[in-house]
């Protein structure tokens, strides 16, 4: 089953960015559909609407996060959608 | 409905500044069917039976708060109070039974047990007796089971006997541990009015109601509710009330939401959600705190009771119109050794025993994880057991009394207990003995349900 999640990275504001991030989905065959991304304070903030083709290769895509993490300095998290509809919607 | 930019910012927040969290997935399982006339079958079929019925908790319940990205803190199981299958067992094989509890926490990987109890409320049968005999040594033998003993109800009254009793296991499994700052009696709690599916320990256990085996979810978030009422700091008490039952709202979805979708997984009936704000000895992740923020200097100064109603009333309100099934303790959890705010309340000076005796008056869980004078009597710790259950029968609601009475330690020492039961400054008691009334025994008779002021 197809489901969506949501994408967060925080970090400070640098070159290249959203090509290393969205390239680790594009390899995992994430599908991205909606961006927003907007520079707070020097601040760098992405969020992403995005299909999860397969569940299973989360732990995948967590470890392909972790290293973008280390390289450019960022908080990246990515959370099923349901969670935020269960939370701010009735 | 897509979700604002806003909103997926609050859940981030709250997560990963705020120390929302699950507190606890704890999956209950009926024993009954484990008794048989055969005691080695016994140990083998209740092994067999937990770790085939809670063997994927642990993994499928770590899959989850990674795809959902909110931490679940503890992974539990609360059993069938076993004093029920004992049947002819004796004091050893009791003692055994714990072990085989404890080895299948182990192998499944959780870090609590519940239900090494028995419910003497009204009367102790051979096999009731045969368990309380055991407790002592079992808690000092294993390191995952969890006891409870429930000694009153409204409907029933105390039983004097039973608290007597209790004095001496306490003290005694005090003894056995002292060389562990008297660390067993953290794992043993005693009840007045206990619910049948508490998912928080160490007193849950799988009541005799319950079907055949439920997964029931604890949820957490004080850091959430603090930090919700910090941007609100001039609000009147009716608007702090508001914030605090939105905030229990959003957590108790959340909570509920990953509940569901662990239960699913394991192809067991969602239980309840407890919906206890349940502090953490991390940063801003206290109880306490919310009190101060409300407008107290300190925990445990006038207005403490009226700051503590007015948090647990909102928090139940806001939680039960976020989950369908709400039940356990469901109460405000000041555990004093895990939480940052009331250790300083009382290294202060402002938080003492008989205040924390009041608060349990309308917050749900009683004295829970102070640490006491190793002095202590057992009569005095029963007496302290007797008041405690009072409050308790008298307001129809649960009240437990966790206390430790800490071995060569004396009053304004700090003690250590480490990991998540956190550290606690010793409270003295009173120098006044309780033992004439603790040895009249019998029991406390049901109080009147009118005429109730």
């Amino acid at each position: 089953m197809q489901k969506r999640a949501v994408v967060t990275v925080v970090g400070k504001d640098t070159v290249g960015i959203i090509a290393r991030v969205t390239n680790v989905l594009a390899d995992h065959s994430m599908n991205i559909h909606d961006i927003s991304q907007t520079i707070l304070q020097d601040y760098f903030t992405m969020m992403m609407i995005v299909e999860m083709a397969d569940k299973n290769r989360l732990d995948d895509l967590l470890e392909a996060f972790e290293t973008v993490e280390k390289d450019m300095n960022l908080t990246i998290s990515i959370q099923l959608e349901d969670v935020f509809q269960a939370m701010h919607r009735i | 409905m897509t979700i604002a930019y806003n909103e997926i910012q609050e859940t981030i927040r709250m997560v990963q500044m705020e120390s929302l969290d699950i507190r606890t997935v704890t999956m209950g399982i009926s024993l009954r069917n484990c008794a048989d006339g055969d005691f080695e079958k016994v140990k083998a079929n209740i092994f067999h039976k937990i770790t085939k019925y809670a063997g994927q908790l642990k993994p499928i319940a770590e899959q989850v708060e990674k795809e959902y990205g909110i931490p679940i803190v503890n992974k539990r199981i609360s059993i069938t109070p076993i004093a029920e299958i004992l049947g002819d067992a004796t004091v050893e094989q009791a003692v055994e039974l714990a072990k085989v509890l404890d080895a299948a926490a182990e192998e499944t990987g959780v870090d609590f047990i519940g239900g090494y109890s028995a419910l003497v409320h009204k009367g102790v049968t051979a096999a009731d007796q045969t368990l309380l005999d055991a407790i002592p040594e079992a808690l000092a033998t294993t390191n995952r089971v969890c006891s409870s003993v429930s000694i009153g109800t409204t409907r029933t009254g105390i039983n004097i006997d039973a608290v007597a009793k209790l004095g001496e296991i306490i003290k005694e499994t005090a003894e056995r541990t002292k060389d562990h700052n008297s660390i067993g009696c953290a794992k043993f709690v005693a009840f007045c009015n206990p619910v049948e599916d508490n998912p928080f320990m160490a007193g849950a256990f799988h009541g005799t109601g319950e079907g055949e085996a439920v997964l029931s979810v604890g949820v957490s978030g004080p850091g959430v509710v603090l930090n919700a009422l910090k941007r609100y700091p001039d609000a009147d008490l009716g608007e702090v009330a508001d914030v605090i039952k939105k905030t229990a709202f959003k957590i108790t979805r959340a909570g509920e939401l990953l509940g569901r979708v662990v239960a699913n997984r394991l192809n067991v009936p969602f239980g309840i959600m407890d919906l206890s704000l349940a502090p953490t000895n991390a940063m801003n992740d206290s109880v306490a705190e919310i009190l101060e923020e409300i407008g107290l200097e300190s925990v445990g100064t006038h207005g403490t009771i009226a700051a503590l109603a007015l948090m647990n009333d909102a928090v139940k309100k806001g939680g039960a119109m976020a989950s369908s099934y709400v039940g356990g303790l469901s109460g405000a959890f000041i555990p004093v050794s895990e939480d940052n705010g009331m250790i300083r309340g009382i290294e202060d000076g402002s938080l003492s025993l008989d205040k924390l005796e009041a608060m349990t008056c309308v917050c749900s869980v009683g004295l829970d994880m102070i640490a006491l004078s190793g002095e202590a009597s057992a009569e005095t710790l029963a007496a302290i057991i007797a008041d405690e259950a009072a409050i308790g029968m008298i307001n129809k609601k649960t009240t437990a009394v966790r206390i430790i009475p800490v071995i060569g330690k004396d009053e304004g020492e700090i003690v250590e207990f480490g990991g998540l039961l956190g550290r606690a400054p010793i409270i003295g008691v009173k120098p006044f003995s309780s033992e004439k009334m603790i040895r009249r025994g019998g029991r406390i008779p049901a109080p009147l349900q009118a005429l109730i002021n």
